[in-house]
């Protein structure tokens, strides 16, 4: 299967072998618990004790549950959801996400963080660079446009969830958050991103990149400084530039191919996590695809089946986890 | 002019009580929240869902829930006849506002508070029924974005022609100038969100026909069901287990 040299094979050709590894990846049917919307949830014989109605779901009469996405049955004992498979951010305590400035505001950043609205950055939760106490007068609430702008692209943790209207808070009280510069964003569906225990990864040899996987599908590709122990120094160095605000040739092309993994396997809808993005890199590398080819369908194809091979392997019959 | 001809097809070949072949494809467009092209046989529409999100105009956020807003329109190409389409007209403006309150209809619009659902279909073919196959095609774009919804928003057309009640008009029959009814219906509760009627009809036969729309929606519901089951599976599928 692995072809490095021989004929180029044609546009056409290429098209169909992705589309059939897509096949082949779509045919492993494991009978999953999936709903239409509008649909009656079957809750089998165990319905006696009562079910509770989670998110996705609605009650249709009496004991009776109704999906209103379409998507997959869970179940927590009586606590019954439908998870859709597509759909904006929803936002967690804790989460790590990157977000870019909408508006500077009333003591707060409003943050596009690809959410159902904008989250909120209050001023009173940020560090201030130098790790300074901020002193709350008037003047420092002018002065906020020197910390973030408008534009700017942030990560941050979401601090607080409004239970009321779902209005999000998010704070950087942490070396690790900030300010991100001197690389590259990707963004993908947020629900190819799975929630783990690192957020900030640093790849290993030649990658050599630091990535930050923001729950929100929005993925930062930068130098590995920022995720090193420690953070950011205090002067806002932790962006890859030197002095002169250049990125060295070598990293900017480390960085482009991790991103164009990213983006890679968000085309394929394959979850987005740090093996899988080596995986792809390290496989790119072995049939030395150009940075700039690995978009293309020959290389999804071999992308699409290397993942079909592995599932295979791994015996197909495992449910669904996240 | 003989709409149904004396062995009971009409123009187009179908029997009075037949809809025209359905296509559906969802996700087209991937920079999109969701979005859906449909085809009833030659009336061919695209559906856009962005949203929700963040209230464009501070001004008209709602604080219980979400603002659904619509815009149609039709491509230069999309009649025999060439010729562009202002955007402002009165039907359009009229058939973005029908849409939308069909839609709302369905959308669960109280769990989204303080946020903007747009919807903008846009018709590519015109031939007859462009209303139903704007609402049906804006539902499963809807219902691709991940909307919550109370159930499917499907819609179809009938007429009354040479005498007959004809479910799904075509073009032709439609500008035949006899009584065109269109539905939309929450097949589920069979409750109607939409009910719009040119011309005049008797109480009777309005009866027969609008049983005759109603059948052809549910009909119509069942199609999309299974088009959006499948597009489900696909994509549960593709994602597959996770290895940490």
């Amino acid at each position: 299967m692995l072809q490095p040299e021989g004929p180029a094979p044609s546009l056409d050709e290429a098209a169909a072998k992705l589309a059939e590894a897509q096949a082949i990846l779509q045919s492993s049917t494991a009978s999953l618990p999936l709903v239409c919307l509008g649909d009656a949830i079957d809750l089998g014989a165990d319905a006696e004790g009562g079910v509770m109605k989670g998110h996705g779901t609605m009650m249709a009469g009496e004991a009776q549950l109704q999906a209103t996405v379409c998507g997959l049955v869970e179940r927590v004992n009586k606590l019954v959801s439908v998870r859709a498979l597509k759909g904006r951010y929803t936002a967690q305590v804790g989460d790590v996400v990157v977000g870019r400035v909408t508006e500077v505001a009333q003591k707060r950043w409003k943050m596009d963080v690809n959410g159902k609205q904008d989250a909120a950055l209050l001023l009173a939760s940020v560090n201030l660079p130098g790790g300074v106490q901020r002193r709350r007068t008037n003047v420092d609430e002018l002065n906020m446009r020197e910390l973030y702008q408008e534009n700017d692209l942030i990560s941050a943790e979401v601090q607080q969830i409004n239970q009321g209207d779902g209005a999000v808070a998010l704070h950087t009280r942490s070396a690790k958050y900030g300010k991100l510069q001197g690389g590259q964003l990707v963004t993908v569906a947020p629900y190819l991103i799975k929630r783990l225990k690192q957020h900030f990864v640093a790849l290993a040899a030649p990658l050599d990149v630091g990535i930050i996987l923001g729950c929100n599908g929005y993925v930062w590709i930068g130098s590995k400084d920022l995720v090193d122990a420690g953070g950011r120094d205090e002067d806002e160095g932790m962006e890859a530039a030197g002095p002169s605000g250049q990125v060295d040739l070598q990293l900017r092309e480390r960085m482009c191919r991790v991103a164009n993994a990213v983006r890679a396997l968000a085309a394929l809808g394959l979850p987005v996590h740090p093996p899988a993005i080596v995986e792809v890199c390290n496989l790119s590398g072995l049939l030395r695809v150009e940075i700039k080819d690995m978009l293309g369908p020959e290389f999804l194809a071999q992308v699409a089946y290397r993942e079909a091979d592995r599932r295979q392997a791994e015996g197909d019959a495992q449910p669904m986890d996240h | 002019m003989e709409y149904v001809s004396p062995e009971g097809l009409r123009l187009d070949g179908r029997r009075p009580k037949e809809v025209r072949q359905l296509k559906c494809e969802l996700a087209v467009l991937h920079r999109a929240d969701g979005s859906a092209y449909l085809e009833m046989g030659n009336t061919k529409v695209l559906a856009t869902v962005y949203g929700p999100h963040e209230v464009s105009q501070r001004s008209q956020s709602l604080h219980d829930r979400a603002l659904v807003h619509c815009e149609y329109s039709m491509a230069t190409f999309s009649t025999g006849e060439r010729r562009r389409r202002p955007k402002g007209d009165r039907r359009s403006v009229e058939l973005s506002l029908v849409i939308r309150q069909s839609m709302e209809a369905a959308i669960l619009t109280h769990l989204l508070p303080r946020t903007q659902i747009d919807i903008y279909v846009q018709v590519l073919q015109a031939d007859g029924g462009t209303r139903a196959a704007c609402i049906n095609a804006a539902t499963l774009a809807l219902a691709d974005a991940g909307v919550p919804m109370r159930d499917l928003v499907a819609s179809c057309a009938a007429g009354y022609l040479n005498g007959t009640p004809l479910l799904d008009l075509n073009y032709v029959e439609d500008s035949a100038g006899g009584p065109d009814l269109t539905v939309a219906l929450l097949p589920k509760a069979e409750k109607v969100t939409l009910l719009q009627m040119d011309s005049k009809l008797p109480l009777d036969t309005f009866e027969a026909v609008l049983g005759l729309a109603m059948d052809g929606c549910k009909a119509i519901a069942a199609h999309m069901r299974q088009a959006l089951l499948e597009h489900t599976r696909k994509q549960a599928v593709v994602r597959g287990p996770v290895r940490l």
